[in-house]
């Protein structure tokens, strides 16, 4: 087995069939600016750029090491925390609670980086969750306190909590997934769940007819659910054997869960981007909206598919 | 030498953290002039405002950036003045207008003579953070005296909850800068202030933020 840092052939491989994809995607969008010069393509050509830069990033940051991995995945995680804070509405007063609330994320990504399990699982939802209302309290300002207080534990589970979850499958025991180790799965789940959701807008184009909930995303279809399904199940299935420890029937059916998870995640945020009033929830990837908007599948398909995995193998 | 030292401080300490704790989302980024003479003048909420507005312009525009900044204030101490005027090439201007001094507009005009953007904040200190207050006039008397060169309002927002006046810790948020049409000069001082104001106010409500008390 060579490896190139993280990297096992079995990862390097499946990274070469996303580039390749990708260049697929890139040519077929040239192909329709010049066959149908007169329809707009700006957001196609802008969504197929950002996916280059996003697949780059994403593959340099697991290729090089463990610790390179880590600090990127904290580092999106920062980014989505600070796109949820400057969207809802925070209190003056509570300046320093925010400082300590940013300050949760290099913590929790020390907790992977050490292999501390027991404490990864429970310092958001408990240590982090009971320390800030102290915090808060001690600035003694109660106007809107549980509003405030609410807010910021939902943002730091869904950005910190939920999103760390994926970076915790690289300090899982490599004995158990030998052919392609911890890079595989995290490959694996990011694979999937953007797969998941490029083929359900896919599909809701092409075929999208009856809504599934209107009143919070109208744009999500039965048509499109099914059609992300099929695709992901079948992707998962065929992957599975390389990348992960699961055989048999598990392979398709945790394709399926990844697919499910992934559109909740994006509804609920969905939900809560209608709440705030805001159709993307920042500018930072052209084409695609903000960092919320890309990785909001992930913070449901990591949670699940982690525990999934580990309850079933590790 | 210091010359390099404004440019290292500018790449390794203000571009970065700009980009990594701030985070700017620019609209109308084509409508900033592209060289001087120019005039940027923008709502002010905190100390980072300045700094964030010089991170717009490329690298090679550095020196010919002068934020007009109060010299009471940035002219307190050797140190601050030194790094105000070296490092972020401030041009102190006098808020009090006294009798005998000369013109207090004299540097602005030479930096404009010399082909310089001037950046500039009308209303005259931070204030409440992130609340528009009136912009005081002296913008009017450098845009007569200059009517051939352009006026660029800028709206910030944001960087008053990063940074507000009497805080010292930063606090990471993502911050808007929305540019304006250039103005020129009316011809007199009370319509250029209100097509000053106007632009502001219409460029304020280009976003919708919220709420922050």
């Amino acid at each position: 087995m060579i490896a190139f840092g993280s990297l096992t052939e079995t990862t390097a491989a499946v990274l070469l069939a996303v580039v390749a994809a990708l260049a697929a995607a890139s040519l077929i969008t040239f192909a329709l600016t010049r066959l149908k010069p007169q329809s707009d393509w700006t957001e196609l050509v802008q969504r197929v750029r950002s996916w280059w830069v996003m697949v780059a990033v994403f593959a340099i940051a697991v290729a090089l090491d463990r610790v390179v991995s880590l600090v990127f995945l904290g580092f999106v995680s920062f980014l989505a925390l600070k796109e949820f804070l400057s969207l809802i509405e925070t209190r003056r007063a509570d300046r320093r609670v925010l400082f300590w609330a940013y300050l949760a994320i290099p913590i929790q990504y020390l907790w992977v980086g050490i292999y501390w399990y027991g404490m990864f699982i429970i310092f958001i939802p408990v240590w982090v969750f009971l320390f800030l209302p102290l915090v808060m309290v001690r600035i003694g300002d109660t106007r809107g306190f549980l509003r405030a207080a609410g807010t910021l534990n939902w943002g730091l589970m869904t950005t910190v909590f939920s999103l760390s979850h994926a970076a915790y499958l690289l300090s899982l025991p490599q004995a158990e997934n030998p052919e392609a180790g911890g890079a595989g799965l995290l490959l694996f789940l990011v694979l999937l769940t953007q797969l998941n959701d490029v083929c359900q807008y896919l599909s809701g184009k092409l075929w999208g007819r009856r809504k599934i909930v209107p009143s919070v995303s109208p744009g999500k279809t039965w048509e499109g659910l099914f059609g992300g399904l099929v695709c992901t199940v079948l992707v998962s299935w065929l992957l599975a054997p390389y990348l992960t420890p699961l055989e048999g029937w598990l392979a398709p059916a945790v394709g399926g869960a990844i697919a499910i998870a992934g559109f909740v995640g994006d509804v609920v945020m969905s939900a809560v981007k209608r709440d705030l009033g805001v159709k993307d929830s920042g500018g930072l990837i052209p084409g695609h909206g903000g960092i919320l908007d890309r990785v909001d599948s992930l913070t449901y398909t990591a949670p699940v598919f982690f525990h999934i995995v580990f309850y079933l193998y590790y | 030498m210091t010359r390099l030292l404004r440019h290292l401080f500018f790449l390794l300490i203000v571009r970065p953290f700009v980009l990594v704790v701030l985070g700017l989302n620019v609209r109308h980024r084509h409508r900033l002039p592209k060289q001087g003479p120019a005039i940027l003048v923008a709502n002010h909420n905190s100390h980072l405002d300045t700094l964030a507005l010089m991170t717009l312009f490329p690298r090679r525009a550095l020196p010919k950036l002068h934020p007009v900044a109060a010299a009471d204030y940035f002219l307190k101490n050797r140190a601050l003045a030194w790094f105000a005027s070296r490092m972020i090439g401030i041009i102190p201007l006098s808020r009090k207008v006294s009798a005998r001094g000369g013109d207090p507009l004299a540097a602005c005009d030479a930096a404009l003579a010399a082909g310089g953007i001037l950046i500039l904040f009308p209303e005259g200190s931070r204030g409440e953070a992130e609340r528009l207050s009136a912009f005081k006039t002296g913008i009017a008397h450098l845009a007569k005296r200059h009517p051939e060169v352009p006026v660029t309002p800028v709206f910030l927002h944001g960087l008053g909850k990063v940074l507000p006046k009497g805080e010292y810790l930063p606090v990471p948020f993502f911050c808007d800068v929305f540019v304006g049409k250039p103005l020129a000069w009316t011809g007199e001082r009370q319509s250029f202030m209100a097509a000053l104001d106007g632009a502001m106010q219409a460029l304020a409500a280009e976003g919708s933020f919220p709420t922050w008390e």
